[in-house]
């Protein structure tokens, strides 16, 4: 079973957002979601400076099996990526909610956070898609 | 709920993700595939290949039945206890599928055949053994196959079967098989690596599976079977030839048996003419230079010669970048390089002579 922390908020494309004290966000892929892909071999990351509308594809993960589209949760600019998944993609299967941080965005409008997902939704979004 | 084999439920308690694979309910993985594959090269793993479909095929004129289905030549059998790779063609010298014949005795020949094409297959030998006195094809269901694979994986299988084993097969050669009472012992695999595939009655697996658990031989599931098949330059059915494709399509031109001229087995005429003429397309290896994934279905620009596409692409974990098959213009050389379209990209591959890894170690350049 995978876990969803409390204090993250989540997309149905299942990537998860961490609101910094700068206002900044954080990005990832969910527990869920890297145990759906199973282990990763290969992650393009956005450039920084790069903008976004809020579900726009930003990157692509692959996995031995298949690819997967990231989509950006809010909309806003690219602060930063996570360069050093590009040797290690398997950090996101080990530690998706840690060291297996995707990016960090500067949201354009902090209101469009408030349309994701709480941790308990996003579960039970989890559990129906399961059945 | 799809067929299961009679190791399913050991599957479960294991942990296996269960996929549909065929219409079978297989195990994918038991937690993560790239450690399974490097399970396989280093040490020993075990697959349920249970839905293979097993075919006795009994009688005095078995030999000439095979003489006519099987485009490799059943007569390099010389004696009991050999087996020989080879394709079943249709009259258009298309792939119904491909298959391993184990020679026992001149009154019993073993079959083992893909699990996806069974009706097909089965349909196909039983049309034939009509017109044949003296053929019996008998379809095996009742038995498992566990594949003991890696370079640990003979002794593995000692210490958990009995050393009484080493005697019977311990100086078994590739491409080799014993039957010993009800465990029959082959000396085959579809990983590059050293190992047995035990075919045994379904019943006794999870004992025979529980047993190899104990020694140490980790369960790997069909996702590690596919990258390990595809490092090893194995062709997989439906993927790298079809009933569209001939063997020489599809690099297995040297599993044509064309000598003695006058054998003439079902699908001979299109192979000669093909020959003859030049074949149009060929199966070349591809590695990825650049970053990234190939998959099945991408197009590759090989310059002036035209364009292919990518029959098996995947992540070798042993090399640690992306490698395919892929059906080229014949005349696109080893070492050239061509572009691969991946998700609107062109990515450069060199293209390759396979296997890319053979018993744990890389052939490439």
């Amino acid at each position: 079973m995978s876990v969803a922390p409390k204090d993250l908020k989540y997309t149905k494309s299942h990537e998860w957002v961490r609101t910094m004290p700068d206002g900044s966000v954080v990005v990832g892929i969910t527990d869920h979601a890297q145990q759906l892909l199973g282990d990763l071999v290969f992650i393009e990351l956005p450039k920084a400076g790069a903008e976004y509308a809020a579900g726009k594809e930003c990157a692509v993960i692959e996995s031995v099996k298949a690819a997967s589209d990231v989509y950006v949760p809010v909309s806003g600019r690219v602060i930063e990526a996570n360069e050093g998944l590009g040797d290690a993609p398997e950090t996101v299967n080990k530690d998706a909610y840690g060291d297996g941080w995707l990016f960090r965005m500067q949201p354009a409008n902090p209101e469009e956070l408030k349309s994701l997902l709480d941790a308990d939704t996003y579960g039970k979004f989890v559990a129906s898609e399961d059945h | 709920m799809g067929q299961r084999t009679p190791l399913y439920d050991t599957h479960v308690r294991m942990g296996a993700k269960i996929v549909d694979f065929g219409g079978w309910d297989m195990p994918l993985h038991y937690g993560s595939q790239v450690d399974e594959h490097h399970r396989v090269r280093q040490d020993a793993g075990m697959f349920d290949v249970s839905h293979m479909n097993v075919v006795d095929l009994r009688g005095p004129d078995v030999r000439p039945f095979l003489r006519l289905l099987m485009a490799n030549n059943v007569d390099r059998l010389k004696s009991p206890g050999r087996a020989m790779y080879t394709c079943m063609l249709n009259a258009r010298g298309g792939v119904i599928d491909d298959l391993i014949v184990y020679f026992m005795g001149e009154q019993w020949f073993r079959l083992v055949m893909n699990a996806a094409t069974r009706d097909k297959d089965l349909a196909w030998l039983d049309a034939t053994a009509r017109q044949m006195q003296g053929v019996s094809v008998q379809p095996r269901p009742d038995l498992g196959i566990i594949a003991v694979q890696g370079p640990n994986a003979r002794e593995k299988v000692y210490h958990a079967l009995g050393e009484g084993l080493r005697e019977s097969t311990g100086k078994l050669k590739p491409f080799h098989a014993v039957s010993i009472g009800e465990l029959f012992v082959a000396t085959t695999g579809y990983t590059g690596e050293d190992g047995f595939e035990l075919i045994l009655p379904g019943k006794s697996a999870p004992f025979a599976w529980q047993g190899l658990t104990e020694a140490g031989v980790a369960p790997i599931g069909l996702g590690a079977r596919d990258t390990l098949r595809l490092e090893a330059g194995m062709n997989l059915y439906g993927h790298d030839m079809d009933e569209t494709t001939t063997p020489l399509e599809s690099g297995l031109a040297w599993t044509v048996g064309w000598e003695p001229a006058d054998r003439n087995f079902v699908g001979r005429d299109v192979l000669e003419r093909q020959r003859a003429g030049g074949v149009p397309r060929r199966l070349v290896g591809l590695v990825l230079e650049d970053k990234g994934v190939l998959r099945d279905h991408q197009k590759a620009i090989c310059g002036t010669a035209g364009e292919g596409e990518i029959t098996s692409g995947s992540f070798s974990p042993t090399l640690g970048k992306s490698i395919a098959l892929a059906r080229v213009p014949a005349e696109v050389s080893d070492g050239s390089r061509c572009e691969v379209e991946v998700r609107g990209k062109r990515l450069v591959a060199r293209v390759v002579k396979f296997p890319f890894v053979r018993n744990g170690k890389s052939c490439l350049d």
